[in-house]
């Protein structure tokens, strides 16, 4: 397809680009106070588990500008906000379920004063034993959902009959998403008891379902707007939504408008993060390396309530053949309880903790195979024939990773860099290089089915502007600007013609959440299905108006040719308004083609897949475990990119907040369950240093979807987040060379210095042993 | 009363909470919202603007956290914050190369990149080569968390910005501003009065000690990177404030003898700048403390008063075998580093007694010194463990292995207060430096050390690490070239 200047295909600048330069660019803690704002703050409980017995609250009302308090008992409406499975009190009723669960939540004049405020409830509470260990958990088999398995083929005799076979245990570390803006609302009390939310939520439509539930009003009383978030990354997808409806409680019975912004500390300790999963695995392979089958088991820590649980668990199960086939594959995955805070989505959405497993796997068998991993890695490769079905019985076609990889293997020059990096480690004694190629196939598609639909609205006003909405939400990924990119090519128009604002369920309604990396393929195309509503009417009208055929009407570069005459866009909107022709339509996009049926499982739970592969050199410190990437290269397929800026902007970033992930990101709790690393001064994520001087990026060039996306093009979101993962195994590679490569390391995530060095220990007294 | 320039306006402040900090002004009162708050505890930068005042050089412009920077020490500064980069319809040459490398994403880390970028445009030498602009982006940037980008982006834009430097608006505008300052300056400050709420801004030692002694229940505001965490993070109210930044005998650094005297007040940044020409080593680990805007704030005499057991200059004030020298009312003591810290947070100091110089003695020739510091993170991160050593050398053996005289050790994060590892000095002392010896000095170290466990690492990291810096320190010192630092690996 030729794209024009400034519309699909091109380069943009994120449409806010300017306004975040300037400070211009507003953010919910951004609005200006209103007359008479009040300001809420959340109590947690100090103890992980327990039954609350009362609440002394007499401090807190009695505290400077103090103006309301409430509990579990002054929720007008539903206290339960489980997004999808009942389990998430607003506030605790009776059992308290993790250290600094919401107990209540306080009203004060100002933000600093609520929060002082807080601090001085205290609560009579019966202590349980908390279970806070994820094997614990496991081993009492305590779960907040039931687990699920995914088979195909026959996997007792192929571990059996296979000429190798090894277990062996991965611990992933899980992840604080550490958005720069945290969780924040306003609520602004309406009329008839209604209210409108300005919320940093990747999900206004659950926001305004709960909100009207917990107040007991219709959900056409509650207007969720979300202008821009700043950040996001699956944190603000459930986890926003609790702040709505404190704000919103206390903006009922105040009448005011009440502010609800978490403190740093408090958004760390009182939302969910990335969950930490403990993996087993059971692999039989050939002699030269070929997998025969696996046995997973897959466990995600949850925490106390299911939330999205399920399907992340589910997702991980979907990823833990990453872009090998497996001929014989039992997974069984476990949704752990334990007395923690909720864990939930986090870009990838248990993706990476499946990819991981399958990387480590691959690693090993190379190891016992005595090959170089990418061998391995092409070895057991998807391909046609019959080694062309996922563990979930989904067919693999259109498989672009063997042409990324081959690519990739030749511009980064793995091989001469694998020779020099075996002679380096000959020479240093302390330093230690290591190299890695991982590649990523990741499925698209929310595997709840149901999610999988979106709406837009499209005006065209008489002068020729053009404004949009659609259900997306912008949290940094370029949404907007591509969707606008999108709506201005099927005009032919300049994309600064179209306005995008804010995401509003008065505007929009019943959508899903931007997750799963769909926000482009089905906002876009819902705006596209919407400019099409509008672009079909301008064609009736002209070709009826100028009496020729419809085919002889044609939008190109800013003009429309009506048979041999040629008019301006502004032009044909004036004359089409004149022509009392609807300029305003709706448009709507449901993902065909997928299923996936539970209790088989097995069908088509992804519309297409989403490939990379990354290269990662590093360095590592064998005295005191410190490790630095060196250099990444990355070749991604994006299909036909809609933006190619905005999508290395998401390459880069997701393989950068993945390697933090599987580096510097490490959460520690304390024996009683609370929280150690609460704030940026103990949770390290990367800083300008971690990223690699030589950081090459392309995406993978002639390869259109060959799924009917729009324009062609493929999400973006979280696959590259895996390509993280390559810098992960060259860590392990390095740590390798301490004993001459043969001891296998044993290396956990995230790979803090601390972790390396414990790998380093291993291998040395694993060697010595053998010596 | 302060008075500071917001931009060009000027404003005077007659009544305000001594524990406001600059971000809440700026936010709450004055309505300007560009700058963000990320963490209030100084540890991402998204709240970042510039400070400038008048130095020998013309205007000194330096990024701070606004977040933990108390209002009332921008007395006679000028605040600069995003909103005032763009001068009429035209972004500044740092806002559009982040346009145009689309270095913004979610954009609200974008006004601290922003500010912490200007810093760089305004401090960098016009004609810098890449390699000396690729260091100082990374060192001007490294205090400021992106979450979405991971930096590629942002690094371009600050190369580009800083590739052709030229006078901007504030260039044009520096005479005016510096008068504007200066008349503030002269106006001088009425006497400190010590009401509820007071923030008292002493202009010599002398006023000091005696407001102090006078009143020592006033807390001692320095840079304020720990101070302002009792208010923006434990939420303690602090009302009455002795500001130490304007105070020369403080802000003094001076060679006197064989000694460098550092006033207390003096920042780390300028601290660095100095040093370096003695000590690289304390360079290179400032380049790690904090951050550059932490760097700008925090004070060498608030790491040492401020006695956290993580500090990392008390270790190396330690070895070097630098004093302190103390003021209370009209007393003064010197006391080595050394006896400085009692326990876990406490020190010496009296009730109404203060630092006010450190006294570091330069080196000798036969001296070797290193410092190590080991974090999760590189850029920004406290340390898990920080070894320093300063051994006199006595010559060869005539085996030709080394022969140490005197040795000093000490360590942070391996105790309550940062200490000295005896028993492994006194294995090292008057040695043979054998590999034996560096083995028999590392296991000592369990002697002298039993650390904790926490979120930074554990106990026995913390102990394996010591010891191996031993090594690392080991071959440092017989320097056959190897390398024993990934920040400097290609």
């Amino acid at each position: 397809m030729l794209h024009s200047p400034s519309r699909v295909g091109v380069g943009l600048a994120h449409d806010s680009a300017r306004k975040h330069v300037t400070g211009e660019a507003m953010y919910v803690d951004d609005r200006r106070p209103y007359v008479e704002q009040l300001y809420a703050c959340v109590g947690g409980s100090n103890i992980a588990h327990g039954i609350l017995k009362s609440l002394d609250l007499d401090n807190v009302w009695s505290a400077e500008g103090v103006v309301d308090v409430i509990t579990a008992t002054d929720v007008p409406g539903q206290l339960d906000i489980g997004p999808v499975f009942p389990g998430d009190p607003l506030f605790v009723e009776s059992e308290i379920e993790y250290f600094g669960q919401p107990l209540f939540a306080v009203l004060a004049t100002s933000h600093e004063l609520a929060r002082k405020a807080a601090k001085l409830g205290s609560a009579d509470i019966e202590a349980r034993e908390p279970v806070l260990d994820l094997q614990q958990a496991i081993d009492q088999e305590f779960y907040v959902r039931p687990p699920h398995r995914m088979q195909r083929g026959d996997i007792e005799p192929a571990l059996e009959n296979a000429f190798d076979r090894f277990q062996g245990t991965l611990k992933i570390g899980g992840q604080e998403h550490f958005y720069l803006e945290g969780q924040a609302s306003i609520a602004i009390p309406e009329e008839d008891g209604g209210v409108t939310i300005h919320t940093s939520t990747q999900n206004p439509t659950e926001a305004q379902k709960l909100v009207a539930e917990v107040l007991d009003v219709p959900m056409n009383l509650v207007n969720i707007v979300t202008r821009r978030m700043g950040g996001g990354f699956g944190g603000k997808e459930t986890h926003g939504s609790p702040w709505s409806c404190i704000a919103a409680v206390f903006c009922r019975r105040t009448n005011k408008t009440v502010v609800c912004r978490l403190s740093r500390r408090d958004d760390m300790v009182m939302t969910g993060k990335r969950h930490n999963f403990l993996n087993n695995y059971d692999v039989g392979i050939t002699q030269e390396g070929e997998i025969t089958g696996i046995r997973y088991q897959l466990a995600g820590q949850c925490g106390f309530s299911p939330d999205l649980s399920d399907a992340i668990v589910d997702r991980a199960m979907f990823h833990c053949d990453n872009a090998y086939y497996i001929p014989n594959v039992l997974i069984d995955g476990l949704r752990c309880k334990t007395h923690t805070v909720s864990n939930t989505a986090f870009r990838g959405f248990g993706g990476p903790q499946g990819v991981i497993t399958m990387e480590a796997v691959i690693d090993e068998i190379a190891f016992r195979a005595k090959k170089d991993p990418l061998e391995i890695r092409k070895l057991n490769l998807y391909d046609t024939d019959e080694r062309d079905v996922t563990p979930y019985h989904q067919k693999i076609d259109a498989y672009s990773v063997p042409a990324i990889i081959e690519q990739l293997e030749q511009e980064s020059d793995y091989w001469q860099r694998r020779e020099a990096i075996r002679r380096f480690n000959g020479t240093s004694p302390i330093l230690k290089k290591g190299l890695a190629l991982t590649p990523v196939k990741f499925g698209i598609s929310f595997t709840v089915s149901h999610l999988n639909q979106a709406g837009a609205l499209v005006h065209v006003y008489t002068d020729g502007s053009i404004h949009l909405n659609h259900g997306g939400t912008e949290m940094g990924q370029g949404l907007m600007i591509k969707v606008a990119q999108i709506v201005a090519e099927e005009f032919q128009v300049d994309t600064e013609r179209v306005v995008v604002s804010a995401t509003r369920t008065d505007k929009v309604p019943n959508t899903a959440p931007t997750a799963a990396s769909s926000g482009t393929d089905i906002n876009g195309m819902a705006a596209l299905n919407a400019a099409r509503t509008i672009k079909q009417r301008l064609i009736a009208f002209l070709a009826q108006d100028h009496a020729v055929d419809e085919s002889e009407v044609v939008f190109h570069n800013g003009q429309v040719s009506v048979g041999d005459q040629v008019f301006s866009f502004d032009q044909v909107i004036k004359s089409a308004w004149l022509g009392r022709v609807s300029l305003s339509s709706t448009g709507f996009y449901k993902t065909p083609k997928i299923h996936y049926d539970r209790k088989t499982a097995s069908g088509r739970p992804f519309f297409y897949f989403a490939n990379g592969a990354a290269v990662s050199e590093v360095v590592i410190d064998s005295l005191t475990g410190e490790s630095k990437v060196l250099r990444v290269d990355i070749i991604h397929d994006v299909g036909n990119s809609i933006n190619p800026a905005i999508d290395i902007g998401q390459i880069e970033g997701a393989y950068i907040q993945g390697l933090g992930w599987l580096t510097s990101e490490e959460l520690k709790w304390d024996h009683a369950g609370r929280l150690l690393t609460d704030s940026p001064a103990t949770y390290k994520i990367p800083a300008i240093s971690d990223t690699p001087h030589i950081f090459n990026v392309r995406l993978l060039e002639n390869m259109p979807n060959s799924e009917p996306t729009v324009f062609q093009s493929k999400a973006v979101g979280e696959p590259p987040l895996m390509l993280a993962i390559s810098a992960w195994c060259a860590i392990r590679d390095a740590v390798a060379s301490v004993g001459d490569y043969t001891v296998f390391p044993e290396l956990h995530a995230p790979a803090t210095p601390e972790q390396i060095l414990q790998s380093v220990n291993q291998v040395v007294s694993d060697r010595e042993r053998s010596q | 009363m302060i008075s500071f320039l917001l931009n060009r306006r000027e404003v005077t402040l007659q009544d305000f909470a001594a524990d406001m900090t600059v971000l809440d002004y700026l936010r709450n009162v004055e309505g300007k919202c560009g700058t963000k708050e990320g963490c209030a505890s100084g540890d991402c930068g998204a709240c970042t603007v510039v400070v400038a005042e008048p130095s020998e050089n013309g205007i000194e412009y330096t990024s701070i956290n606004s977040c933990i920077t108390f209002l009332g020490a921008v007395h006679g500064k000028q605040i600069i914050t995003v909103e005032d980069l763009t001068e009429e319809d035209s972004l500044h040459p740092v806002q559009q190369a982040m346009v145009d490398s689309h270095g913004s994403q979610c954009g609200f880390c974008t006004p601290g990149f922003v500010m912490s970028m200007f810093a760089l445009y305004k401090n960098i030498e016009p004609d810098a080569d890449p390699d000396l602009r690729h260091r100082a982006v990374h060192e001007f940037l490294a205090g400021n968390l992106c979450r979405c980008t991971g930096y590629r982006p942002i690094i371009d834009a600050a190369m580009t910005s800083t590739e052709m430097v030229k006078p901007d608006q504030f260039s044009r505008d520096e005479n005016t501003v510096a008068e504007n300052l200066s008349e503030i300056k002269n106006r001088g400050l009425p006497e400190p009065d010590k009401n509820v709420g007071s923030f008292s801004i002493p202009q010599t030692l002398s006023a000091l000690a005696s407001l102090y002694v006078d009143d020592p229940g006033a807390r001692l505001l320095a840079g304020g990177t720990d101070l302002a965490l009792e208010v923006t993070q434990q939420l303690s109210a602090i009302d009455r404030i002795i500001y130490l930044g304007q105070i020369p005998e403080l802000l003094r650094i001076e060679q006197v003898d064989n000694s460098l005297e550092i006033g207390a007040a003096v920042s780390l940044a300028r601290f660095d700048q100095v040093v370096e020409e003695w000590y690289p080593q304390i360079s290179e680990l400032l380049k790690r403390f904090g951050s550059t805007q932490v760097r700008n704030q925090g004070t060498v005499g608030g790491n040492i008063a401020n006695a956290s057991p993580i500090g990392d200059l008390p270790p190396v004030l330690m070895v070097l075998n630098a004093d302190i020298r103390l003021h209370k009312g009209k007393n003064t003591r010197v006391v080595s580093v050394d006896d400085f810290f009692i326990d876990y947070r406490k020190t010496i100091i009296e009730e109404g007694e203060f630092i006010s110089t450190i006294i570091l003695p330069l080196p000798a020739p036969e001296q070797f010194f290193r410092v190590y510091k080991v974090s999760k993170r590189l850029d920004d991160d406290i340390s898990a463990v920080c070894l320093a050593i300063n051994m006199d050398l006595a010559g060869s053996s005539g085996r030709g292995e080394m022969l140490s005289s005197t040795v000093r050790i000490a360590m942070g994060g391996m105790a309550a207060v940062p200490k000295r590892a005896l028993h492994c000095e006194s294995v090292l002392q008057n040695a043979v430096l054998t590999d034996a010896t560096i083995q028999q000095a590392a296991s000592a170290l369990e002697e002298d050390f039993s650390p904790i466990s926490d979120a930074r690492a554990s106990a026995s990291y913390r102990i394996q690490i010591a010891k191996n810096l031993l090594q690392r320190f080991n071959l440092e010192l017989h320097d056959d070239g190897i390398n024993t630092r990934v920040e400097h690996a290609a």
